[in-house]
């Protein structure tokens, strides 16, 4: 399996189909006006070159064809318009999978790394907090809060499993980033002080790369993150393995005693940065 | 009709007004601080022309970083300071200066003022019969500004921490954070902008007052339509940047939060500042003024082609009406598609679907005109002389830019291609072997009537060959990595594995720039050598039809000896029974 080349990179999406035929269609299109405009007008050159004996004729023809022309070119606009992009865009950026079956993550974007934060068994993402990022705690995460007790804080690792709707809720601390994982045709601006949504489904397993598209500084061009699809036992088995440990202890002491030190939470293994 | 009669007096009171001919000035007033639209035609001409060398070298050395990246700079790396290639490796820093500032200056300080500022300056109050322009002193001020806008700009490389490096776009918050460079940037913006909107008010006054009697609208070469819906564009473009330009340095100097959001953490460290600010209404500002930009950079070529066109097939343009109204038309539209470089900010349906439908419905006058100006070949005598093989050349090349415009206008195609190199390629191929070889097809065509020489033939074809072929070199490959999702803007792309199998077109694009930049060299040498020693010519050598032809070589201040009088439409040519095959628009005789 070639993952990467000279043409559009695999497409393991599930929706990603659309936008490859939609890219090829124009492009075929592009190909025949091209070529068919090219070989008029490298004739009319020749035809019409200046030569003994030639002449320019002062009456002006009238051509019919460039109006049907015209026409079949905005018809097929309006056809790639109503036919592709408007329902191609709606189905993938506006409306939205059910959020129950889906696999919900937050992205959160910074100079530059992808902080990516599951919300854990109790599927509620824990509150943060600007005033708690640190490079120990880059999302900001307000460990003293119940729900966020399970979360799973990790940097630049996105793991999705194969076969489930997943949907990124995408926010930046900085500056704007673009979240983009060219395999999954997925791209969206991360504009701080906005909520990004995407979503997308993973069909095939492997390793894959996150990109930001959008210049960020001096880093922006390795701003790199992993993405991981994998079987759906495969993933549950990964989250388990980066759940917080040991999960009891601080759900005791936190009813116990609020102000109990156990509620700064170790990072959990595997948030260490890649 | 007469409008000479209308402003109170003709061309000749007017030129009277100029208080004396240019030779009785003393140099520092003919050819300095010139009030002559001519000699200030010359000025913005040769200064552009610098820029945009200077903008080329720039991207020159980038391309260094993307065919090699992280490897020592051969031959002139080590001339540099180590704040910006310490042992000739080239530092992020400097990299995105470099881009950031190759932008600015190809755009603003290179393309805009050659097209608008040059060939507009010199060539619209000759073709239109007029002594001067309207305000010779705002003429003379406008230039001025964009010199200094343009020192700005250079002195700003050389500041501690160096130039602007957040892209010419300079997003905030990105732009707000980084150094001292972007404060210099924006002021030198602001002088750039005035001196745009200068040259706009003066150039609609200008071909709406100073016409000669006859020039009617109908009469007026397409070139002077090109730069009056152009001079419109800036009018009403510019304004809204230079707001948010002044926006952008109140939130750096005095820390306001127009484009800061509350809440940003940058480095661990929460931002001080009231917040409540949005990012995005920057990007509105600034592509409300950078897509009619587009069409700045586009409609004089246009023009341009349309001139020589004409004159080189012996034949009137197809279609003069459709194309007027096509350049009226999208002068119009140009305003309501800029949110097209945004859909992938979040935009919902409704708002990404109306900005598709009027981005597909501007590429239909566009079409237009590339149709009227292929068949005003058909039918003529086409003459290959250097101008024409640009003029000819431009087509094409537009054709390609304005076709890979189609799957980014359309935002389910963008989605992929949306900020990769693939967009690079779109709109080099426009303004680069679009515009440009139209400006250079102007300066081959126009250079007898500037200096009273003609430029070489033979250089000007070699300079023409190579050209076409390294222009294709550098752009063409950036298509083929944009569909493989290479990202632009990456100072080292092979950081990603999706960017690696395609590394050799950035090598194979590099080479292409670099050549491209040798076939520069004849045509340096041509121009020089050819104010001084270039063939000699009289006034009319292409045999042309407007009235720019008809004046005097090189045409004194005040331009034309008596008013000429208007007769016919621009495109007179071949007309059956006439003793020329060209018939001026101001000659009088009725065969």
């Amino acid at each position: 399996m070639q993952k990467y080349g000279w043409g559009l990179p695999i497409d393991i999406s599930a929706n990603g189909w659309q936008i490859d035929q939609l890219i090829i269609i124009i492009h075929v299109f592009m190909a025949i006006l091209f070529v068919g405009w090219f070989c008029f007008f490298a004739y009319t050159l020749i035809r019409f070159r200046q030569r003994s004996g030639h002449k320019a004729s002062h009456h002006v023809g009238h051509f019919k064809l460039p109006a049907y022309l015209e026409v079949g070119v905005a018809l097929f606009e309006v056809v790639l318009l109503l036919g592709f992009s408007f329902p191609i865009w709606s189905q993938q950026k506006v409306v939205k999978p059910d959020e129950k079956d889906a696999v919900r993550v937050r992205v959160v974007a910074q100079q530059f790394a992808w902080n990516v934060h599951y919300p854990g068994v109790d599927g509620k993402f824990g509150k943060t907090d600007p005033a708690l990022m640190s490079s120990s705690n880059p999302l900001g995460l307000d460990r003293t809060d119940p729900s966020a007790l399970d979360d799973i804080s990790i940097t630049n690792q996105l793991h999705v499993p194969t076969g489930r709707n997943v949907i990124v809720y995408l926010s930046s601390k900085d500056v704007i980033h673009s979240f983009t994982i060219p395999v999954m045709r997925v791209k969206q601006d991360a504009i701080p002080g906005h909520a990004g949504e995407l979503w997308f489904q993973a069909k095939d397993a492997g390793d894959f790369e996150i990109a930001c598209a959008q210049l960020c500084g001096l880093g922006h061009y390795r701003m790199r993150g992993f993405f991981i699809s994998e079987s759906p036992e495969k993933f549950e088995a990964w989250l388990k393995a980066q759940a917080p440990k040991p999960p009891a202890v601080p759900k005791v002491a936190a009813q116990a005693a609020p102000a109990a030190p156990a509620t700064p939470a170790p990072v959990p293994s595997g948030a260490a940065h890649v | 009709m007469s409008k000479n009669a209308v402003n109170g007096h003709g061309p000749a009171a007017a030129h009277d007004s100029h208080g004396s001919h240019g030779h009785d000035l003393p140099f520092w007033q003919k050819y300095i601080f010139s009030q002559d639209h001519k000699i200030i035609g010359m000025q913005y001409g040769l200064t552009a022309l610098l820029f945009l060398l200077f903008g080329f070298g720039l991207v020159m050395l980038m391309r260094w970083q993307f065919a090699y990246p992280g490897q020592p700079v051969p031959f002139i790396g080590g001339l540099f300071s180590d704040d910006t290639m310490p042992g000739g490796v080239m530092l992020p820093e400097f990299f995105y200066q470099l881009g950031a500032m190759h932008g600015t200056i190809m755009v603003f300080l290179g393309i805009v003022p050659l097209a608008v500022g040059a060939f507009g300056n010199y060539v619209v109050p000759l073709q239109i019969g007029a002594p001067d322009m309207a305000f010779p002193k705002l003429n003379m001020m406008s230039y001025w500004l964009y010199f200094i806008g343009g020192c700005v700009m250079l002195a700003s490389f050389f500041i501690p921490g160096g130039t602007a490096q957040s892209g010419w776009t300079s997003y905030p918050p990105l732009s707000v954070i980084a150094g001292q460079g972007q404060t210099f940037w924006l002021i030198g913006m602001a002088f750039l902008i005035n001196s745009s909107l200068l040259g706009s008010v003066n150039f609609i006054v200008t071909i709406i007052q100073l016409r000669a009697d006859g020039m009617t609208f109908n009469r007026l070469p397409f070139f002077v339509w090109a730069q009056f819906v152009t001079a419109f564009l800036l009018l009403l473009a510019f304004p809204p940047l230079m707001g948010a330009a002044v926006l952008q340095l109140m939130d750096r100097l005095a820390h306001t939060s127009f484009f800061m959001p509350s809440g940003l953490v940058v480095n661990d460290q929460v931002v001080a500042g009231s917040g409540g600010g949005n990012p995005v209404l920057w990007q509105h500002l600034f592509w409300f003024l950078a897509h009619p930009e587009v069409y700045v950079l586009i409609l004089p070529a246009m023009g341009i082609v349309g001139e020589i066109i004409a004159c080189n097939t012996r034949k009137t343009l197809y279609g003069y009406k459709a194309l007027v109204d096509s350049v009226i038309f999208i002068g119009f539209m140009s305003f309501i598609v800029w949110a097209h470089h945004m859909f992938l900010t979040g935009m919902g349906t409704k708002m990404s679907a109306f900005f598709q439908v009027t981005t597909m419905i501007i590429s239909i006058p566009s079409v237009i005109i590339l149709t009227a100006l292929v068949l005003s070949l058909w039918g003529g005598s086409i003459r290959f002389n250097t101008p024409m093989l640009f003029a000819v050349a431009f087509l094409p090349m537009f054709g390609i830019g304005g076709l890979t415009g189609l799957p980014l206008g359309l935002n389910a195609s963008d989605i992929h291609l949306h900020d990769t190199n693939y967009v690079i390629g779109h709109f080099h191929y426009v303004v680069a072997p679009g515009t440009i070889f139209a400006l250079f097809a102007g300066i081959y065509h126009w250079f007898p009537k500037m200096t009273g020489r003609k430029m070489s033939e033979v250089l000007g074809k070699i300079h023409f060959t190579f050209s076409l072929i390294f222009m294709n070199g550098v752009f063409m490959p950036m298509f083929i990595q944009g569909m493989a999702g290479v990202l632009r803007r990456m100072y080292d792309p092979t950081q990603y594995a999706h960017a690696v199998p395609t590394q050799p077109l950035s090598v194979f694009s590099s080479v292409s720039a670099w050549c491209l930049g040798l076939a520069q060299i004849p045509f340096i040498f041509n121009f020089f050598y050819s104010i001084f020693f270039g063939k000699k010519v009289e006034e009319n050598p292409w045999h042309a039809t407007t009235l720019e032809w008809t004046a005097p070589t090189p045409p004194p201040h005040g331009n034309f000896a008596v008013a000429p009088q208007v007769y016919r439409g621009p495109y007179e040519y071949s007309t059956p029974n006439h003793k020329n095959d060209f018939w001026p628009q101001s000659m009088r005789e009725t065969n």
